[in-house]
């Protein structure tokens, strides 16, 4: 089967002040279509960068980024982004947030009403439909990635790309979220690719976990598959012998053959 | 008992209720002593809570104007020449029953001051928004216009704007439109400067929202430049408002016609000191309200 979206010998280097700073190197990943790749590092490594070069916000210094046999260049539509940090506008309200996506890639195609119906149903799906006409200051910071996520998915991506998505989310909502997102990636059968520094997170959501090596300079250390079964249930994995393993491999390559550059030092 | 015969009385126990729900008073209790004590009702409580309150705001700024008017007869008491405060007040009620009569160009109520001074700050900002707001907008958005812009506007910006005065009578060669000129050139930074400050301002996160979105040059002024910049924008009107009407007298006073700067400097001539003490008060007080009227717009269209 042909890769979705192909990754070939990327590099990025950013001309800083203090001259240049390599961040990646010759990255070769290619993703397949449906599937759910969770990019894993120390901080620093570069995977934010790697996520933003797909999604077209960075441009590579070098190598070649396709999706779908075409050539990323620069961000569009297709790739719907969900921040690290919401990114909603404050000034509109939860529905005006989504539907300024929806208008923008349907915009042409259908009318008004249809790109209400779509901007609600999107709404539905990560269940906001309460809050739609709130302010992003009036809801709390799990329903404002929420709204993060719909305005990603009303977009109809061909991937989406998530930059640690519930890092700043406590754990109990993180978990809440996660079950989400399973279930409307499951749904959709969406193409991901998701940023993150949790393991579990990795482990749960993912199909494979690409682990980074530190930077400077950095790039893939360690490709794992995830051959969990889906739908996959949080509690179950808890007491699965399989998921422990898994867990540990990633722990074994973070922790002891990249450990955190001042703590090597 | 109706609202209509409310007084200050009994305007506590209609509103309290007390004699809506007589429940627990029994009718034994003759009519007229029927009331519980006016301040140990609710009403009576919360009024002396709200009264405390009042007070606790009021008192200070009250103490500070008690304090200034005591200055000032101390200060008119020891130079005879200075009117104290009991004289200006008698002048300036004498002076604000007829504010818009008209006797002839160099004779008119300070009505009519106030607002020929108003209309030439209005003509000067209005022109200094109109050109300021969208230029500073362009600095903001593109490095080369502001590193362009940027030696122009820090030599231009630190001028005393009487200075501008001469060159708008040379080229305008009339005292009208040049005194609207010194209002422009001179509140036309702060709004240039904030503006722009505010484009540079714009959290990357959204630009890259309207990135992804692809969103059109349009949709990224409507959705995103302009709300985020709009905070801005009115804290350099609202400075601008300030300087102009700080301007205006000074410009006055030396262009002549009808105008609360020229009014000063004619009551001057006449020797009316009261007068020019009204005038004061009058060009601060109109200076306070512009920027109040100012704070609240902002207010208004603040999002956080």
């Amino acid at each position: 089967m042909q890769s979705y979206v192909q990754i070939e010998n990327a590099s990025m280097v950013f001309s800083t002040k203090k001259g240049k700073f390599t961040a990646l190197t010759d990255v070769n990943l290619n993703v397949n279509q449906g599937e759910f790749i969770a990019l894993i590092g120390h901080s620093g490594c570069g995977k934010s960068t790697l996520l933003n070069l797909v999604a077209g916000l960075l441009d590579a210094t070098d190598g070649v980024l396709l999706l779908a046999n075409k050539e990323i260049k620069g961000p569009g539509p297709e790739r719907g982004v969900v921040f690290q940090n919401h990114s909603l506008l404050p000034w509109l309200t939860a529905f005006e947030n989504v539907y300024l996506a929806v208008e923008k890639v349907f915009g042409g195609s259908e009318t008004k009403a249809q790109l209400k119906a779509r901007t609600s149903a999107v709404l539905e799906l990560v269940g906001l439909t309460h809050a739609a006409n709130k302010l992003p200051g009036e809801i709390s910071g799990g329903m404002k990635q929420r709204v993060g996520i719909a305005r990603a998915l009303a977009m109809e991506p061909k991937v989406l790309l998530l930059d640690e998505p519930f890092g700043a989310l406590d754990a109990l909502t993180r978990a809440h979220l996660q079950d989400e997102l399973m279930k409307i990636v499951a749904a959709t059968k969406s193409t991901v690719i998701m940023v993150t520094h949790d393991v579990d997170e990795a482990v749960l959501l993912s199909d494979r976990i690409v682990m980074m090596t530190n930077g400077p300079a950095a790039t893939i250390g360690e490709i794992l598959s995830v051959d969990l079964p889906r739908p996959r249930e949080r509690l179950q994995l808890a007491h699965d012998p399989k998921y422990h393993e898994l867990r540990s491999q990633v722990l074994e390559f973070l922790y002891s053959r990249q450990m955190r550059p001042k703590e090597a030092a | 008992m109706s609202a209509v015969n409310a007084t200050p009385e009994n305007l506590s126990t209609i509103l309290s209720g007390e004699d809506i729900v007589p429940t627990y008073k029994t009718a034994a209790v003759a009519a007229p002593a029927r009331r519980t004590p006016l301040l140990e009702t609710d009403f009576g409580k919360r009024f002396i809570e709200g009264l405390g309150d009042f007070l606790k705001a009021v008192a200070p700024p009250l103490l500070g104007i008690l304090l200034f008017a005591a200055l000032w007869s101390l200060i008119a008491n020891t130079n005879k020449s200075i009117p104290g405060p009991v004289e200006t007040w008698a002048s300036a009620v004498e002076l604000f029953s007829d504010p818009f009569y008209d006797n002839g160009p160099n004779d008119k109520g300070i009505g009519w001051n106030i607002l020929n001074s108003l209309y030439r700050v209005g003509l000067g900002f209005g022109a200094a928004a109109a050109i300021g707001i969208p230029l500073g907008f362009m600095i903001g958005r593109f490095q080369f216009l502001n590193q362009m812009m940027s030696p122009i506007i820090s030599i231009l910006r630190p001028v005393s704007p009487l200075a501008w005065l001469p060159i708008g009578l040379l080229v305008l060669q009339k005292a009208e439109p040049a005194s609207i000129w010194v209002i422009f050139i001179s509140s036309i930074w702060p709004m240039v400067l904030n503006t722009a400050a505010g484009v540079q301002r714009i959290p990357q996160d959204y630009m890259n929202v309207a990135r992804v979105l692809n969103l059109s040059e349009l949709k990224v002024f409507t959705r995103i430049l302009f709300p985020a910049v709009l905070p801005y924008v009115l804290t350099g009107v609202r400075l601008s408002i300030g300087v102009a009407w700080l301007v205006i007298v000074a410009a006055e006073m030396l262009t002549g016609g009808v105008g609360i700067g020229f009014w000063v400097w004619d009551e001057w001539n006449n020797l009316n000191v009261a007068h020019i003490i009204i005038a004061i008060f009058v060009v601060g007080i109109v200076g306070l309200l512009l920027e109040q009227g100012l704070m609240l717009l902002a207010k208004r269209f603040s999002y956080e």
